[in-house]
Formats: structure tokens, C-alpha cells, sequence
């Protein structure tokens, strides 16, 4: 059956393949319950819903499967994130601990985490056990996994820019089923994800081995292994990554950079070979973007005064620009208390993110890279009206139409970035709660819908997002959904063409 | 030596008339009315059908053949017609072709698509272009040697410094030979007191660094061409593009139809394509091509050519190259304002002719009017020259020929008097054609 003979979305098909979702979960669900019996933790916040997800996946799963045209890949993105999310927020709410006993915290919570956005309403890290902690790292390690096979497998054929403009040879396949080689692509990427993880906590053990990192434990490694590799940055601490020696916030550096570099590229880099990093105009755009906002960052904070010595100035200049643009939301030190000057690089970096095809969120450098050459064409042919220039990337010439999408995709990024902003100001000043400053709105709205995690002031990266009024949340939750799949899916599911024929 | 041509179009025709004074020629051609004509024009035996279809070439006696020349305008139909050539006879098959994708397949197994030698007619163009547009004066480039040894003809200007000085003068250059000089259309074989005179024509043979030192010895205001312009994207078009890319350069390309201009656009990263009509003076004035160093014309059709060229040259550009496709027109084109005419006939014309030679030379140059050619020989053990000096040899060697360069493996000798050629050298030599026979013969 072809999809242009379908009058309708065969949303059966993919209610079905949300149940084969839903029914995965329960590993880890049964995962997180051993642990918490390790632990001598109450187990019913893992065992109960890992009943549910079990028993609704499996009847979801039932309904007749069809294959998975345009329209129910879209469905089935839009949906998979949320029905994980649901899921996700059960723990949390049999478990009713702290600020997470509310429904809405509690969604909140767990779509922070799905979509490894890592904004918490967690205020008091302390009444909540190892094992409701290791559910947060754990929801955004499955996220970060998610996003990655589905750019693979399923944003690659739905024409989604960034996403299309991965450097795999599936760009070119035609829109249907998930072929053999795209499995095989997706299984090849995972593979590499596992091992990038492992390699982390390796890491962090072997620091703690040689004395490095006495504060490190088995527990901490897991965990930050986790969130750091996913860019998703949930942390167990109250104080994040400033809970640890400075040898670990630095060999945390390289994994939430790598997790945020083009999963194929690094995929060569495991087969030894370089070229395809070295050739990559966009890899060199994204170390670019890195180095610049850092020497800037470190250059603002020695101007305000701050610090005394230059590997300090060096390793939190780096370490929050990294966190920040690769969309991870790790801290080493409370940036509130920056200069402004440096706040707004932090800030700048929010929009960024890192390459397409990783697990990093926000704009991506490839869009970024595409605009800029494209502005560049521009001028060019400004001057020379009769010039044909193509916008290429890496040698390789970008379509015009895919040059347009990538104009359109950042300027609706930006457009409900705004509104999202205008949305917590006026929600904010409705409400009876403390007053926001436009700074802190507009840092909350790209924290959020740019899926960085903390922002500044109250929802800084040692505060939390638990004083936002109810209907903020709200906004906040529905954002990260939207920013995480790239807007376009969710918006298709909007439009009434989408359900007619 | 029998030789049957396929396709009597412009370089077909060219090649039969060349050869009919002293071979055999068939001539293949679908087309009636050409058989019509050639009947008429040409001493040669004219049949009418398709040069792929077996029993038109078994009329044609394919089999006694000795050389089998495919120059259709259509690639696919050449090398299928030499494939089936190969099938009844025994002949040497040449194709022609114009896209160059059909010579990368046939240089990584020659012999391929039973295709004994293929050329590329538009490739040749465009090198002999890229390779004009880097030296200021030169009206003819050629490289012998496997690109050791190079041969240039170039015109000396009025105002050069090398106008009025003797060969022993103006040869200031260890690899460099002054072969011949042409003035008003007679050779003039140089000795060391031959006065040079503005107009003049000389053959320098030399290394590729000689020769290019010697050409800003005659042009020294001149630097090298920086920005070049080429007017049609045609295959010569974009493949003199193409070299001038992987040369270092960023020239600039005019194309008017629009889909072949973005497809241009892709292909050449370095090039600056333009969708525009090259005769629009608007265009000219917008893009500064007075400025250019170099104007390339190569568009499809002659007379445009040479509009676009001359419009070039009234906006002030240095120096014009044009390709011709009707041979008769490239005097003319020089006469007036052309400074060099480049023609793709020329060019087939010279890598098919030395397989008609009774002595099979490995790479042939003709100088201007047919007068002389430039020839690479193998020097076998029967040769004249073979363990001798040239001095010893020189008493046997005919006059009006000139022993340019010598290579032995890798290395370029410069032949002096004492020079000892060995077997397996290739000698480079300016040969009159009166006495190319001959010589070819004794060396």
C-alpha cells in the first residue's frame, strides 16, 4: 500500500509501534527496580508501572501494522516522546517524594528528562533515593539513544533539515520502510553511543583510582556517564559537576563534546578513519563556535575580576560553554554570580547546540553553517547578479531547497522562542509567585525550548524550575517536546491536511 | 595502408583528406548527402550506412584494414563501432570521443571496448588552452615526454627585448633549443648569429621551466595570467575550467543557458559561473572582463566567438584565445584581433596522424600551416643516431631538421655536438615536411 492511496493516517500502525516502545520500557523500569533492591530502596515506583508498560505495550502492539509511511512516522515521532514521558513520570509520582509528588512536576520531571532537556524542579536533592536519581540519568540516556536512532531510522526519510542532512548514505532512500541498511546504520551508531558510555565511566574510575577524584563513586560515574553523553545533564548532586575535583570536570569536557559531534563521523573515527572528521566543514564550524564563545567567556570573566588564576578561569570558561551550547546543563560553579557579559555568552551559546546527528539539541551548527553561507551567497550574487554559487558543505553542494527549509526551520525556531518568552512573562506576572526579570524569561524559554537545562537566576543551574506557576510548566513541558523532534513533526500534526487525504 | 574513417563530419573529413594523397581511405557515413559530396571532393572510396552495423563494415573490406578511425559526433556510436570493427579485422582502432568520462574508463585498461587508441578531442582543446593561457606569447603549445619535454611556438612581439637580439643572445637557457623560426611563412632553421625580428615565429624545445623563463624573457612586463575569463560552458568550455582549477586558478565562466550553468556551478567549486549572455555588454562592463587577463572563448559556434571575443578585447582585455571549429577560419580570426586560435580539429588531427605514419611516432605536433612537425621518436638499434654523437650523425641528418631534446628514462638531456644517443632514447626533433619520410625512416 502506498501512502498516496491512503486517505487517512493509518494511525493504528502507529499506536502499534508506540506499544513496541512502551513494552521496551519496562526494561529499564525492572533495570532501575533491581538497583533500588540493591540499594534496600522501596521498590513499587519501578515495579508497578513496569506491570503497566508490560500490559498496555503488549495490547498497543496488537493493532494491526501496516508499514510506516510519511505521515505515521510523524504520529509515531510526536507520540513516542510523550507516551515516554508519561511513563517516565510514573516513578516519580508512586514514589511522591519532595517536589516531584505533583503530576505536573512529575511530567515535568521525566520530560526534562526524555528529552534530555535537563531542567529539574528538583529542589531538595536529598529526599529523593539513589534509585529515583538513577531513573532520571536512566530516562535521559534512553532519550539521548532515541533521538539518535530516530534521526537515523525515522527523521532521516521524513525530510526533516537537520536530521536529512546527516552524512549517511540514507539521505538518498526513498521514503517507506526502515530498510536493512538503515537498521544496520542505527544499530552501528548505538553501538557507538554504548561505548562512548562505557568509556565515561571508565574514565571517572580510573581518575578515582589513581586519587584523582576521591569524591567519584561507582554510582556517580553511572549516572553522569549517563546524562553526559546523551547531553542531557541530570545530575544525583545538588551542586552538579561542582560536587567534583577539577580532573573530572575536565574528562567530562570530551564527552559532552563528542556527544554532541555527528554520531557517523564518530562511527569512522572508530574505524581509524580521520579524514572524514577533518574534511567535515561543519565539524570545523562547531570547534569553532566552541574556542570562540570560550575565549570570549574566559576573556569576560578575567575582566570582571573574579578569579585570580588562569586554570580555573580556563576550565569554568570551557567546561559551561561546552555544557551550555552542546545543550548538556552541567555546571561547575554557580554562573549566576558572572558578570553579565559572561552570562550572555552562556546565553548565546544556548542557540548554537552542536552537530546534526548527535544527541545534542537547539539549532545545531549545520543550520547555523548553511545560513551563514547562504547570507555569504547572498552578498556574493548581490554583487554579481548573473553568478550561480551554490551553497556547499564540505565540498558537497546543498540543494536551494534544502537551503530555504533550513531558513524557514531556524526563523520558526526563533519566532516561538519569542513567544515562548512573552508566554512566561505575562503567565509570570499573572500569578502571585516572585517576579522574573526579562533576562531570566528569555534564558528559561531557550533553556527549555532549546532542551539546555538551566538558565539563570531562580532557574539557574543550581536552582530549580519548581516556582514557575502552573500554566509556565505547562508551556515549559510542551516546548521541550517541541524543541526535542525538531518542531516539524508536532507542527504536521496541527495542520488539518494531515489527518484528510 | 588501407585506413577506413567512420563519419565524414569535420574532423572525419579532414583526417580522409589528409591521408587519400598517400592511403587507401574509406569513408563510413550515414548521412547521404555527405557521401554525395565527398564523392565529389575527395579521392576516396565513400560508403553510405552505419559504421556500427557489421555488414556495412564488411562492405567497406574492414577486415584488409590497417587503421579503423571512428569520428562520429556521437561517442556511444565510435566505440561501439570500433568494438565491432574488432570483431572482423585486425585493424588499429581509433575512437574519437568528447566526453571525457569514456577516456578515464578506456586509460585504466587500454584496450578496453576494443578501443587500440582513444582520444578525446575536447580534453586536447582544452589543454592546449590552459596550456597557451600560461605563457604570454605562445601561439602553440605541445608536451612530448611524458611531459618532460615541452615545445612552444611563440610570436615575438615589437616591443619585446628579444626582438633584434641573435639566437646566441636570446638563448640564455641550458634545456631550451630554438628549433626553427618562421618569418613570413618560410622555415628558417637558426644558427647562433640568426637575428631574431619582431614577428617572427620561434620553436623553442626545452624543458617546461626553460620554457617558461624564456617567455618572460620575451614579454617581461607580462606576469603570469591571473584572472582568466571563459565564455561558453560547452565540454571544452567547462574542461578548461577544470584544469584552470586544478592549476590554482579561480577563473570565471559565462554560460547562458541556465540549468547547464547551475550544473557548471556545482561542478567547478573554484569557478565563478555567470548565467548570462556573453555578447551583453552590460554584462561585460558589470563584470570587469576588460580586466581579464585572459578571454577564453569556446562556445559552440564560430562566428559567436569571435564577437564575444572581439567585444572582450574593445573592453580593454589583454589577450584573447578562441576556439575555431572551421579550420579555415583561424587566419582570418587572427588577422583580426584573435591573438591565438586554438582548433580541436588541429588537435585530433595531431594524436591520429602519427598512427598513420609508415613509423609509429609517439606523440607529433604540426607547426602552423602544415609546414613542419615536431616529432618523439624511439631511437631503435637501427638508427642513425644510435651510439654516436650528434656531431658524427649530423652529416647524415637531412637539412631542415633540428634535434630538440633528448630523454633517457626520467631524465631531459639537452643535445649538444658531443652527445651520445643510446637505444631507447626518445629524441624530440623538428622535422620540414619535405623530408619527413626520410627522416622518420633513418632515425
Amino acid at each position: 500500500m502506498s501512502s498516496l492511496a491512503r486517505t487517512t493516517v493509518d494511525w493504528r500502525t502507529s499506536l502499534s509501534l508506540i506499544g513496541t516502545v512502551t513494552k521496551a520500557l519496562t526494561l529499564p523500569l525492572v533495570g532501575t527496580a533491581l538497583v533500588a533492591a540493591a540499594y534496600r530502596e522501596p521498590l513499587a515506583p519501578f515495579v508497578g508501572p513496569a506491570a503497566l508498560t508490560l500490559s498496555a505495550g503488549s495490547a498497543l502492539e496488537r493493532l494491526e501494522r501496516d508499514d510506516l509511511g510519511l505521515r505515521e512516522g510523524y504520529l509515531m515521532v510526536a507520540l513516542t516522546w510523550f507516551v515516554i514521558a508519561l511513563v517516565g513520570a510514573l516513578p516519580f509520582l508512586v514514589a511522591g517524594e519532595g517536589t516531584l509528588a505533583t503530576p505536573v512536576n512529575a511530567l515535568f520531571e521525566s520530560t526534562s528528562g526524555v528529552t534530555t532537556t535537563g531542567a529539574t524542579v528538583v529542589g531538595d536533592f536529598s529526599v529523593h533515593g539513589r534509585s529515583i536519581h538513577l531513573w532520571r540519568a536512566l530516562l535521559q540516556w534512553i532519550g539521548g539513544l532515541g533521538i539518535l536512532l530516530i534521526a537515523v531510522a525515522v527523521l532521516s526519510q521524513l525530510s526533516v533539515g537537520g536530521a536529512q542532512l546527516m552524512e549517511t548514505e540514507s539521505q538518498t532512500q526513498d521514503v517507506n520502510k526502515l530498510t536493512p541498511r538503515i537498521e544496520e546504520t542505527a544499530r552501528l551508531l548505538g553501538w557507538v553511543y554504548v561505548g562512548l558510555t562505557l568509556l565515561m565511566v571508565a574514565v571517572w574510575m580510573a581518575l578515582r583510582s589513581v586519587g584523582l577524584a576521591p569524591a567519584v563513586t561507582l554510582y556517580d560515574a553511572v549516572a553522569h556517564a549517563f546524562t553526559a553523553v546523551s547531553t542531557a545533564g541530570f545530575s544525583p548532586r545538588a551542586d552538579s559537576m561542582g560536587a567534583f575535583s577539577p580532573a573530572v570536570q575536565w574528562a567530562t569536557i570530551p564527552f559532552m563534546f563528542l556527544g554532541a559531534t555527528n554520531f557517523v563521523l564518530l562511527y569512522h573515527l572508530t574505524q581509524g578513519d580521520l579524514s572524514r572528521l577533518r574534511d567535515s566543514d561543519e565539524f570545523r564550524f562547531y570547534l569553532q563556535v566552541v574556542l570562540g564563545l570560550t575565549g570570549l567567556t574566559a576573556l569576560f570573566l578575567v575582566a570582571s575580576g573574579q578569579f585570580r588564576s588562569v586554570e580555573p578561569v580556563v576550565r569554568h570558561a570551557l567546561f559551561q560553554v561546552v555544557s551550555i551550547l552542546t545543550t548538556t546543563g552541567y555546571a561547575t560553579v554557580d554562573f549566576n554570580a558572572w558578570s553579565p557579559a559572561a552570562k550572555n555568552m552562556l546565553f548565546l551559546a544556548m542557540f548554537s547546540g552542536g552537530m546534526a546527528g548527535s544527541t545534542t539539541c537547539s539549532i545545531k551548527t549545520i543550520r547555523w553553517l548553511v545560513v551563514l553561507k547562504g547570507f555569504r551567497r547572498d552578498l556574493f550574487t548581490e554583487v554579481h547578479p548573473d553568478a550561480i554559487r551554490p551553497v556547499r558543505l564540505s565540498g558537497n553542494v546543498v540543494d536551494d531547497a534544502v537551503v530555504r527549509d533550513i531558513y524557514a526551520y531556524v526563523l520558526l525556531s526563533l519566532v516561538l522562542f519569542v513567544l515562548l518568552t512573552v508566554f512566561v512573562v505575562v503567565a509570570d506576572a499573572a500569578s502571585a509567585g516572585p517576579e522574573i526579570s526579562e533576562f531570566e524569561a528569555l534564558g528559561a524559554a531557550a533553556a527549555t525550548f532549546f532542551n539546555v537545562g538551566p538558565a539563570f537566576g531562580a532557574a539557574g543551574p543550581y536552582g530549580d524550575y519548581a516556582g514557575f506557576p502552573v500554566t509556565t510548566k505547562v508551556a515549559f513541558i510542551v516546548m521541550m517536546w517541541v524543541g526535542r523532534i525538531e518542531i516539524v513533526p508536532v507542527l504536521v500534526l496541527l495542520t488539518p491536511t494531515f489527518w484528510r487525504s | 595502408m588501407r585506413v577506413v574513417i567512420v563519419g565524414a563530419g569535420e574532423v572525419g573529413s579532414t583526417i580522409a583528406e589528409s591521408l587519400a594523397q598517400s592511403h587507401d581511405v574509406v569513408v563510413i557515413d550515414i548521412d547521404s548527402d555527405r557521401v554525395e559530396s565527398l564523392t565529389y571532393s575527395l579521392d576516396v572510396l565513400p560508403i553510405e550506412g552505419d559504421g556500427s552495423d557489421i555488414d556495412t563494415l564488411e562492405a567497406a573490406d574492414v577486415a584488409d584494414a590497417d587503421l579503423f578511425i571512428a569520428s562520429t559526433d556521437d561517442d556511444e556510436t565510435n566505440i561501439v563501432s570500433c568494438g565491432a570493427a574488432n570483431v572482423v579485422s585486425d585493424a588499429f582502432t581509433i575512437a574519437r570521443v568528447k566526453s571525457p568520462k569514456y577516456l578515464e574508463a578506456w586509460q585504466r585498461a587500454r584496450g578496453a571496448f576494443g578501443v587500440d587508441f582513444m582520444v578525446c578531442s575536447d580534453l586536447l582543446t582544452a589543454e592546449a588552452i590552459v596550456g597557451l593561457a600560461g605563457l604570454p606569447t605562445a601561439q602553440d603549445v605541445d608536451m612530448f615526454a611524458d611531459g618532460l619535454v615541452q615545445m612552444t611556438e611563440f610570436e615575438i612581439p615589437a616591443e619585446s627585448p628579444v626582438a633584434d637580439q641573435t639566437v646566441a643572445e636570446a638563448d640564455r637557457f641550458d634545456s631550451l633549443t630554438f628549433a626553427a623560426i618562421i618569418r613570413d611563412d618560410d622555415v628558417v632553421i637558426p644558427r647562433g648569429s640568426t637575428r631574431i625580428a619582431a614577428g617572427d615565429e620561434v620553436v623553442a624545445i626545452g624543458s617546461p621551466e626553460s620554457i617558461r623563463a624564456f617567455s618572460s624573457e620575451i614579454a617581461p612586463e607580462e606576469q603570469g595570467p591571473e584572472d582568466v575569463v571563459i565564455v561558453g560552458g560547452g565540454e571544452i568550455g567547462y574542461q578548461t575550467a577544470r584544469l584552470l582549477e586544478e592549476r590554482g586558478f579561480s577563473p570565471r565562466l559565462i554560460e547562458q543557458d541556465e540549468e547547464r550553468a547551475r550544473w557548471l556551478a556545482e561542478k567547478l567549486p573554484s569557478t565563478t559561473v555567470l548565467n548570462s549572455d556573453a555578447t551583453d555588454q552590460e554584462l561585460l562592463d558589470r563584470e570587469n572582463v576588460g580586466m581579464a587577463d585572459v578571454v577564453v572563448a569556446a562556445l559552440e559556434n564560430d562566428q559567436q566567438n569571435l564577437l564575444a571575443t572581439l567585444l572582450a578585447k574593445r573592453k580593454g582585455t589583454d589577450r584573447a584565445i578562441t576556439v575555431v571549429n572551421t579550420g579555415d577560419f583561424a587566419e582570418l580570426f587572427e588577422a583580426v584581433g584573435v591573438d591565438v586560435a586554438v582548433s580541436p580539429r588541429k588537435a585530433t588531427a595531431e594524436e591520429i596522424t602519427r598512427f598513420t605514419r609508415a613509423r609509429r611516432a609517439e606523440n607529433v605536433s604540426i607547426i602552423e600551416g602544415d609546414k613542419a612537425e615536431v616529432l618523439e621518436l624511439e631511437v631503435d638499434a637501427d638508427s642513425i643516431l644510435v651510439d654516436r654523437s650528434i656531431r658524427d650523425a649530423a652529416a647524415d641528418i637531412p637539412e631542415g631538421v633540428v634535434i630538440g631534446a633528448i630523454t633517457r628514462g626520467d631524465e631531459h638531456i639537452t643535445p649538444r655536438g658531443d652527445t651520445i644517443v643510446e637505444e631507447g632514447d626518445h629524441v624530440i626533433v623538428f622535422v620540414g615536411t619535405e623530408v619527413l619520410d626520410e627522416v622518420t625512416e633513418k632515425l
